[in-house]
């Protein structure tokens, strides 16, 4: 039986060479995850806290943009070429937007990487987020450029394929894959407008000292703009595997496909004007903007929730299709050894958890207790770290096979891997969450401060640092386990039928759907409607308050020695201060004493 | 459209999820009074902090019978009041924080509390806090802002009544 390999030889080729990039990212961002859990928790540092946030910028970068977009544009060429069965239109055009994705890759992780090496004048410790006016090499800005214009290339691809099909097929309904790939990319063509100008416009000319400043206001909101979006345009490659194979994996199919496209119409809508609850705590953006960009977020758990619905309603089917019966005692009916499933389900199950602490992410009144504490990282974890990271590996124990000819080397191997990465998760999320409601803050080296303790309502600070460096520790062991599995996979001989690769048709099917929801142009011009109508003014507002230009100048991330002296002092005289006076409790000094020689 | 009877109830109860949730926060906003930080803080030139009439001399200011304004400047990596000496309000306040960065973007926390801001450079922050018992409390900065971010804290002391005097305000 021919597999996609076998019909489609050229564009296996593609995907295959994305996979590889996306998983050598994996590979090393991992390694700075691994690093770094230990740092931040005082288990085994080896490297110094300087060098913390080079790391923490690779883990950042390497992993929420060229490991999961080097996988979605993988996944999302498969999806095109066999959601309408046939090529691509140009395989040139698709090697060129893949040639100018990875060239940018590689040139900002150059510039990121170069600050281990002090002798390198060039650097980009600007973690993922890189807030102007910290100040990062050019040739960062200017990778991450041609990386985003190289998806655009990439969007256009799938554009044409659509094209072409539709002359060909003027009354069919958009196929389900090929419709969550185009809608997703109308959502990435409308949030990433935001980066570029932000990029482009402003930070290029900027590290090149064509501009003097910035208005750090206005590239950070530019940012938002498109740092929302920017998750779903992760999430919508998991949803895609969830909707369309996990059912299938399961011994079923699809409950309804009409539902499946409501979903993402409302993502394509609702991703992008939202991105100023990010900034729920930033001056120079009005309440009620704040409010408008809540409401909408809210609104934006409805098609999670659909999903929900509509993912647990398929996997029941197909349980009951293997003999499953009774209220919860079909759960045992589940494919539990295969890996690709069991992956694909437990991050499923992890999303739920992890939808629930965004949701208090969005109430925009409780947002300042946790705002910027390791709740955050606790929270993007369990969605972008478990949900899309976990379903992507999953997913390639089931896709590899179709793009190789090759079985997977270990189904067992697979298990273990896929569980261990649940498990691992467990600990370092949910101790995260923990340490957040303690007011433990996110991106630092060493939360050990001298002037006050976290204190622990249950459990303890130390407890709580264990399971985060257990928990860290094991989803690194997870990663090694799957990169094993996957080379030994690419390693091995092909066979006639190394998968089951058919898609059933969904219980509900496509016929169902109305009309209007295959119509993109309706779709797109709704999308920007609603986001002109929440960023105009406060854009507006931002750009009339500090100028276009604003007034920083750009700031080195550069330690000095003269520093770390006056602060040393500084903090000597606070204490001594605080004893004569008498005001502070000596129990209070002194616990800030052993803190300090902790 | 086709929609199943139990997708129906689903949705129905999502949305019902989702208005709850607004509600609620609109009640915290409006009925318990959290305010958010917005944009009635007012613009700086982050440059030219020391020719500002209340940044240039960093502090607490005193507005109103247990009132008062606390100035504070974020930069690279210490909080003025705050690291160097504790930023000082007496017991039983109502303290208005007027903060700013004189270099790149920080934090504001407070810590153990939900009394946390971004500071940008060029905006200044706004937030009322009460203060009621005499305690320490500490600050951290929680927005990464160069290589010692993990240095980058102080503490506000929140002095008893009897002990306040006048030379712990800058007016």
């Amino acid at each position: 039986m021919a597999t996609f390999v076998d019909r489609y030889p050229e564009e296996a080729k593609v995907v295959q060479a994305t996979l590889v990039v996306s998983f050598i990212s994996l590979g090393i961002g991992a390694f700075f995850g691994l690093i770094q859990t230990l740092h931040r928790t005082n288990v085994l540092r080896v490297i110094d806290s300087v060098d913390y946030y080079t790391v923490l910028t690779g883990h950042g970068v390497l992993l929420a943009l060229w490991f999961t977009i080097f996988f979605l544009v993988g996944l999302f060429t498969w999806a095109i070429v066999k959601g309408f069965d046939r090529p691509v239109p140009d395989i040139r055009l698709t090697w060129a937007w893949v040639g100018l994705m990875t060239t940018g890759a590689v040139l900002a992780t150059i510039a990121i990487l170069s600050g281990f090496v002090p002798e390198i004048p060039m650097s980009a410790d600007v973690l993922y987020t890189f807030y102007a006016p910290l100040q990062a090499h050019p040739v960062f800005y200017i990778g991450t450029a041609m990386f985003i214009v190289g998806t655009w290339i990439a969007g256009a691809d799938w554009f044409l394929a659509y094209r072409g099909w539709r002359q060909e097929n003027p009354d069919e309904r958009i196929p389900l894959q090929a419709f969550m790939v185009l809608t997703t990319m109308i959502m990435w063509f409308v949030s990433t407008l935001g980066v570029a100008v932000s990029v482009v416009v402003f930070l290029i000319p900027w590290s090149l000292g064509i501009i003097d400043t910035v208005n750090p206001l206005l590239t950070r909101t530019l940012f938002w703009y498109f740092g929302h979006p920017v998750v779903y345009f992760w999430l919508m490659p998991a949803y895609l595997l969830w909707y369309t194979v996990l059912p299938k994996l399961a011994g079923g199919r699809l409950f309804s496909d009409p539902l499946a496209r409501v979903v993402f119409v409302l993502f394509v809508l609702l991703s992008t004007p939202v991105g100023i609850h990010h900034q729920y705590l930033d001056p120079g953006i009005a309440e009620g903007f704040k409010f408008i960009a809540m409401t909408n977020t809210m609104f934006l758990l409805l098609p999670s929730l659909l999903t929900a619905f509509t993912v647990v309603a398929s996997v029941e089917h197909g349980a009951r299709q293997r003999g499953g019966e009774g209220y919860l005692r079909w759960l045992g009916a589940l494919p539990w050894r295969d890996p690709a499933f069991a992956g694909m389900a437990l991050a499923g199950l992890m999303f739920a958890a992890g939808g629930f602490s965004g949701m208090i992410n969005a109430g925009m009144n409780i947002n300042y207790l946790v705002h910027n504490t390791l709740w955050v990282p606790g929270h993007f974890h369990m969605t972008v770290g478990t949900a899309v990271a976990l379903t992507m590996m999953a997913g390639t124990y089931w896709l590899l096979p179709q793009l190789t000819g090759k079985p997977v080397y270990s189904r067992p191997i697979g298990l273990l891997q896929v569980i261990t990465w649940f498990v691992g998760m467990v600990f370092m999320s949910n101790a995260m969450h923990r340490g957040g409601l303690l007011g433990i803050p996110r991106r630092t080296a060493e939360p050990q401060y001298q002037n006050f303790d976290f204190v622990a309502a249950v459990g303890s600070i130390s407890e709580i640092r264990m399971q985060i460096a257990l928990g860290g520790v094991l989803l690194f062991v997870s990663v090694v386990i799957f990169l094993f599995n996957v080379a030994a996979t690419w390693a091995d001989d092909r066979v006639d039928t190394p998968v089951d690769d058919t898609i059933p048709e969904p219980l509900s099917s496509s016929s169902g759907a109305p009309l209007v929801l295959d119509n993109l142009a309706l779709w797109t011009g709704i999308a920007v409607v609603l986001v002109i109508l929440a960023y105009t003014l406060p854009l507006a507002g931002i750009i009339s308050d500090a100028g276009l230009f604003g007034g920083s100048r750009g700031f080195s991330v550069a330690f000095s020695l003269e520093w770390l002296v006056d602060a040393t002092v500084a903090a000597v005289t606070n204490v001594s201060l605080d004893s004569l006076a008498g005001v502070a409790p000596v129990d209070a000094v002194v616990d800030s004493l052993q803190e300090v020689s902790r | 459209m086709e929609i199943h009877r139990y997708e129906k109830i689903w949705l129905a109860g999502a949305l019902l999820l989702i208005v709850g949730f607004i509600a609620t926060v609109s009640y915290g906003a409006v009925g318990a009074g959290i305010e958010m930080i917005n944009d009635e803080g007012g613009q700086v030139d982050s440059a030219a902090l020391d020719e500002h009439p209340k940044f240039s001399e960093p502090g607490t200011y005193k507005t109103g019978p247990n009132e008062y304004d606390v100035y504070v400047i974020a930069k690279q990596f210490l909080y003025e009041p705050g690291t160097s000496e504790p930023i000082r309000v007496p017991a039983n306040s109502r303290v208005t924080f007027h903060v700013t960065s004189a270099d790149v973007i920080h934090g504001y926390e407070i810590v153990g509390t939900n009394a946390n801001t971004m500071a940008v450079p060029g905006q200044v922050s706004t937030m009322t806090v009460e203060f009621n018992e005499p305690r320490k409390y500490g600050l951290l900065c929680n927005e990464y802002c160069g290589s010692a971010h993990h240095a980058m804290e102080g503490s506000i002391q929140v002095v008893p009544q009897s002990e306040w005097n006048e030379t712990m305000v800058v007016n």
